[in-house]
């Protein structure tokens, strides 16, 4: 297992290196465009173009651009942005990324819990009322555009309803964790959920589906003939396997999320995470901007799935030979 | 055996189970009018073609037919006790404690996600009060005793790991691990190549003797019953065609169905340039004859064939066929039959 896990996190290095080399060609490389002038902005003075010329050694050779463009990036992070001048990339990425995380933590806890307790539910009731009901909820769930669930869950608790039941609900932003937890968690309660509403919607259908193939495995049938109560078949047989597919969706969507992809919900909310600080870069076409956050958002992507790797590994006991 | 004394020395005795589907198409009728016992200590093969019913037969008396649509009719006594229509959580203690399944397939038939030793213990644990270490130990031992080798390490390696023939020892180390009265084997060999199917059977037959266990065995292969059976059932479209002592049935089969099956076992001692087959295909479920299922099928149908003939015979061997005495040794005195000749 161990072993495993090395080897996992050696490639997800590699993986990480390639995307740096592409990332890098795509915005320095492309032939025809100046790469100076973009970075500096349509309006620079010949002075800016030729600093900008310096700092990214851009009448070097390629591989001694690249790598200092990784130096100023992971090494001295002191890349600039020349939109809005003299602002440090590095230090409004990690700014960002925590509140990215807090987002996108809050949602998974319920989306996890929403989702596989449905697909739970429904499975379970399969040809009763009850299934029909969760799967319906699901869709609509799924269905729902972020954006339009976002602004309505605003409209209703920050409109009129604000100063009677929704008095509770802060005026949008963000509190750290560090700062005041329970603060933390109010600011982020309604974002929370409807960015998690989507997911939930997704993979209770996806379980459903799942556990009810799984229940027609011969396994279960053994399961049966070993005396077994029909709860201890379902949880610990059924729902084990069927947590294997739920893992490898996680890891992908967890991964995208965490790269940028709440970005609806950040800017409906007004929460300044990676995506919307994304979204800012790329209105300001502040090239060092984007680029770090696709740097950020592919290694996010990246790491994601190796962990998912690995927590694959450990719930399929069949994936350890094969790596 | 007739169908209205009980044994009093049967473990399982079985009288006129049905059981049925209802679907979009009709009622079809799995079983049709099943009665059996099975001895101490005794095995019993149910033998038949695919669709014959003989699976669905075992399942549904010990409540593992989930269908909705299913309706099972008939009496099945377990030591005496009857089980048809016990609830799901009174079927628990019999299902995996008193009685114990094999299945066909020993690829599926594990949860690919635990151990060996953890599935055995589970099942341990499920009707014994023991502790986790003692039933580690106690599923250790088992596996020794189905020749798994090293089983201190392999008690920990899950079913992926294991062979096709070693995957069916494990499932017959947990089917024996609470020491059931009663083992039911689901064509226990036919996913395995044929050197492993025979050390299976053998295996089989010395824990038999151990254990001391009854076994129903079915399967569609008269050589596995001639292996191990005392006695066998022979069963076509969810009805017995004939009942009777391994010997008598092999040796001296009644029922031209019987005939067929035994022709169909290839011998290695005589040079054939085909297999030999039965004529036709096995009758659906959904459209069996009133009178005899084999008929349309049968080389001597009379007229008589048009009603269905009652389960009658010497002693214990019993057949459904309308054929006299006389008109069966005249047709065996023209055809060979594998086991006498």
């Amino acid at each position: 297992m161990l072993r495993f896990i090395a080897k996992r996190l050696a490639s997800a290095i590699l993986v990480m290196f390639t995307i740096s080399v592409l990332v890098f060609l795509i915005f320095f490389a492309t032939p025809g465009v100046n790469p100076a002038s973009r970075i500096a902005g349509r309006t620079a003075s010949p002075a800016v173009l030729r600093q900008v010329s310096k700092e990214f050694g851009l009448n070097r050779p390629l591989p001694i651009r690249y790598g200092l463009m990784m130096y100023h990036l992971f090494i001295k992070q002191d890349l600039t942005s020349y939109v809005n001048i003299g602002d440090r990339i590095i230090p409004q990425i990690t700014a960002a990324a925590p509140i990215t995380l807090s987002l996108i933590f809050g949602a998974v806890v319920i989306w996890l819990l929403v989702g596989i307790s449905g697909g739970v539910i429904a499975a379970k009731n399969k040809g009763k009322f009850v299934d029909p009901l969760v799967m319906f909820f699901g869709i609509a769930a799924i269905s729902i555009p972020v954006y339009w669930l976002g602004e309505m869950v605003s409209l209703v608790t920050q409109g009129g309803l604000h100063n009677s039941i929704f008095a509770w609900v802060p005026n949008g932003g963000y509190v750290s964790l560090t700062q005041n937890p329970w603060q933390w968690a109010l600011h982020l309660f309604f974002p929370w959920l409807t960015l998690a509403s989507l997911y939930a919607g997704i993979y209770a259908r996806v379980l459903r589906g799942e556990l009810i193939n799984n229940m027609n495995e011969d396994y279960i049938r053994t399961a049966r003939a070993k005396g077994l109560s029909e709860r201890r078949i379902l949880y610990r047989h059924a729902l084990r396997c069927s947590l294997i597919s739920i893992v490898s969706l996680f890891g992908l969507d967890v991964g995208v999320l965490v790269g940028g992809a709440a970005l609806l919900t950040e800017v409906v909310f007004g929460l300044q995470g990676v995506g919307w600080l994304t979204y800012q870069g790329l209105q300001n076409l502040d090239l060092p901007l984007i680029m770090g956050c696709v740097m950020y958002g592919a290694f996010f992507v990246v790491l994601a799935s190796a962990a998912v790797d690995v927590i694959y590994a450990y719930i399929d006991p069949r994936i350890r030979v094969v790596a | 055996m007739s169908p209205e004394e009980t044994p009093t020395d049967a473990v399982l005795s079985v009288r006129d189970l049905s059981v049925s589907f209802a679907t979009r198409q009709g009622v079809v009728r799995a079983v049709d009018g099943l009665s059996f016992d099975v001895g101490t200590k005794e095995v019993l093969g149910i033998v038949g073609e695919s669709g014959s019913g003989k699976s669905v037969a075992m399942y549904s008396m010990l409540g593992l037919v989930r269908d909705a649509n299913v309706s099972i009719s008939g009496s099945v006594r377990f030591e005496g006790r009857e089980i048809l229509g016990l609830s799901d959580t009174e079927m628990q203690s019999v299902r995996g404690g008193e009685v114990g399944m094999i299945f066909q397939d020993p690829m599926t038939a594990l949860t690919p996600v635990y151990t060996v030793g953890w599935q055995i213990v589970e099942q341990l644990r499920a009707h014994n009060d023991m502790t986790k270490k003692a039933a580690y130990v106690r599923a250790t031992e088992l596996l020794a005793e189905v020749g798994i080798p090293d089983p201190k390490s392999r008690v920990n390696h899950y079913p992926h790991e294991f062979s096709g023939g070693m995957r069916q020892r494990v499932v017959i180390a947990m089917a024996l691990s609470c020491n059931p009265k009663l083992l039911i084997a689901d064509e226990p060999t036919t996913a395995l190549d044929v050197t492993t199917q025979a050390q299976i059977l053998d295996l089989m037959g010395r824990l038999q003797a151990i254990h001391g266990s009854s076994i129903v065995i079915i399967t569609h292969d008269m050589g596995v019953i001639a292996e191990i059976a005392h006695r066998v059932v022979v069963m076509y479209a969810g009805r017995p065609a004939e009942i009777g002592p391994e010997l008598d049935v092999v040796r001296s089969a009644r029922h031209p169905y019987t005939w067929g099956l035994l022709g169909a076992v290839p011998r290695a001692d005589v040079k054939t340039r085909r297999l030999v087959t039965i004529p036709g295909n096995a009758v659906s479920p959904l459209e069996v004859p009133t009178g005899c299922a084999f008929a349309p099928r049968c080389q001597y149908r009379m007229d008589i064939c048009a009603e269905r003939p009652p389960l009658r015979g010497a002693r214990d061997h019993l057949d459904a066929c309308w054929l006299s005495d006389e008109q069966r040794l005249e047709i065996r005195s023209t055809v060979t039959v594998r086991g006498e000749s």
